[in-house]
């Protein structure tokens, strides 16, 4: 009986360590299939092909510059529209609002965190585009403009989460030491708070810019898939064609193994690579200040 | 007289200031009930019992969209499969057991960057380990699995908030009791803390069940004649039905878009409003 349990006990210890380090083993798993997949790519397509401006693949030019630009500057606005209103939405809900306002705008901006991008999409063809079209006197509606202003309110939720929690941890005697000395709570919040919490709102930022980089369905649908160089300002007003929108429409059509499939494959490679870095500089932004807080309290 | 004038001004500023931030907050909040109100009255009309239970027909342009809601429910079952143990084991062990050194950190590294890894990275890696290496084909199976790794990162991190919030005291009583480490876990802490999990286990599978670009080549099928009859079998799908008839249908009457808009959306905010209530009415009864 005695030794039964303490068998049963090692075993689930041991199972629920595993269960622990596979988050470690699915990454893994990830980047090594987008390798095996991805790679081929490079014997088959030479490096000046690659960063080539044509992305024509049925005539065999796969020039990604189009595709990246496009992810660029959709990627630029949404960050334009999803930076100052996240964090000023922040601000307001843990430094202005009252708190029967706080509790309800917090389900809500949780509530947009949770709509499938696929409906935005939908309501982006048949309500914004046409919208922006008369508005702006447009050819089409299906601009990067289209995309940049619903992958802000994509990116709003998680800037708005991260940040607020950020606001929220700093010390409350921050602020009355601030407001003893004569500031105004505006002043509190622009010269102490928002200083202080610097670290955790460049993270809400980066996650938000992260998370708009990697969205699809959504841009698929309102950006008018014309893998076009975007390079002016002007190209905001006109029809792009972003890195993920690319893989989710033409993945399904290619014969797998053909030097097409290899170089969607090569395209998730780029946005893991991407998400990497983006993910583990925002951490470390994060890991050094709780140092820098624990330092002070020291 | 200057000081009353500087005084004046910071108030002024202030009162400036407030109001922007006010104005940019609704900026935020107001399309948000503008879209949910919007789908809600444009699609409710095409709700009805024949359009909720039928087949589509006519090249989708008539008849219901039962094989797509019946085919969400299946994904977000076969996710919830995979990834609740998974989930709730990781979390286990990383508010109970893990200590804080290295691969401790490495294993939140990994979290963290599974939960920032595009949806349609995850649509190329399923098609590349559950479709084509593992050969599961276009199936319900290979979307579940994809769906329930990218689903991971939420359940594992917010039970994890959930076990640590348990106090340390239940712990020790329950050890200097006799109990060991797994007895105590089992009957004890989860107990306490299974409203939290059930909060996050719910969210994460609320995002599984809108989710699109991760079944595109790993389970999803344009159209079918029959329900799934195994977990091989590919299946249509309420978000990728959507996309679909929105986009590749040409002359695809307005209503039925909304009206499958409508129950998609329906479907998610059901499953936020009950974790929304499960964590408030939790908060209200705790008594530690």
């Amino acid at each position: 009986m005695e030794k039964s349990l303490s068998w049963r006990e090692f075993i689930i210890t041991r199972l629920i360590q595993t269960s622990g380090y596979s988050a470690i083993l699915f990454v893994a798993l990830i980047f090594f299939f987008l390798l095996r997949e991805g790679l081929p790519t490079l014997g088959q397509v030479d490096a000046a092909s690659l960063l080539n401006i044509r992305w024509y693949p049925i005539e065999n030019y796969f020039g990604i510059l189009p595709l990246i630009t496009g992810s660029l500057i959709v990627t630029l606005g949404a960050a334009l529209i999803a930076v100052p209103f996240g964090i000023g939405t922040a601000v307001y809900i843990s430094e202005i609002a009252p708190r029967w306002m706080r509790e309800i705008l917090k389900p809500l901006v949780e509530l947009l965190g949770g709509l499938p991008s696929v409906v935005l999409g939908f309501l982006g063809i048949l309500v914004l585009a046409p919208f922006l079209r008369v508005f702006l006197d447009l050819p089409t509606g299906l601009t990067a403009l289209a995309g940049s202003l619903l992958l802000g309110g994509i990116a709003v939720p998680t800037v708005v989460s991260v940040a607020e929690d950020a606001l929220d941890s700093v010390p409350r005697a921050y602020r009355e030491g601030a407001w003893a000395l004569g500031a105004t709570r505006w002043q509190t919040i622009w010269r102490v708070t928002l200083p202080a919490a610097k670290s955790g709102v460049l993270t809400a930022v980066m996650l938000g810019v992260g998370r708009a980089i990697g969205e699809t369905m959504a841009v698929m649908m309102v950006t008018g898939n014309a893998p076009v160089l975007a390079l002016q300002p002007g190209s905001l007003f006109s029809p792009v064609r972003t890195m993920t929108a690319t893989i989710a429409a033409e993945m399904g059509e290619v014969a797998n193994g053909s030097t097409h499939y290899h170089v969607l494959f090569f395209i998730g490679m780029v946005l893991f690579i991407i998400s990497l870095v983006v993910n583990i500089i925002a951490s470390s932004v994060v890991f050094r200040s709780k140092k820098r807080a624990e330092r002070i309290l020291s | 007289m200057m000081t009353k004038f500087l005084s004046r001004n910071r108030h002024t500023v202030q009162r400036l200031g407030f109001s922007a931030i006010t104005v940019m907050a609704l900026f935020t909040v107001l399309p948000i009930i503008g879209t949910i109100t919007f789908i809600l009255v444009k699609g409710g009309s095409a709700i009805s019992l024949d359009f909720l239970s039928g087949f589509p027909h006519d090249g989708m342009r008539a008849g219901g969209i039962l094989p797509a809601i019946v085919g969400t429910l299946y994904l977000t079952l076969g996710t919830a499969f995979f990834s609740v143990p998974l989930g709730i084991a990781a979390a286990i062990y990383l508010a109970e057991y893990a200590k804080e050194n290295r691969w401790t950190r490495l294993i939140r590294l990994a979290i963290i960057n599974l939960a920032g890894i595009p949806s349609v990275v995850y649509g190329l890696f399923g098609l590349g380990l559950f479709v084509l290496f593992l050969q599961f084909g276009t199936s319900i199976l290979a979307a579940s699995l994809t769906l329930s790794i990218m689903t991971l990162p939420v359940i594992i991190s917010t039970s994890e908030e959930a076990l640590r919030a348990v106090p340390q005291a239940f712990r020790t009583v329950s050890i200097s009791l006799g109990a060991t480490r797994w007895q105590t876990i089992s009957r004890i802490i989860l107990k306490e803390a299974l409203p939290g999990i059930l909060t996050g286990v719910i969210l994460g599978l609320e995002r599984a069940a809108g989710e699109t670009a991760p079944i595109l080549f790993t389970g999803a099928a344009f159209f079918l004649p029959q329900l799934p009859q195994s977990p091989f079998d590919a299946t249509m799908a309420l978000p990728y039905h959507l996309f679909v008839i929105s986009t590749q249908v040409p002359e695809m009457p307005i209503q039925i878009q909304y009206g499958t808009a409508l129950v998609l959306l329906v479907f998610v905010l059901t499953m936020n409003v009950i974790a929304t209530v499960i964590r408030s009415r939790a908060r209200a009864k705790r008594q530690w």
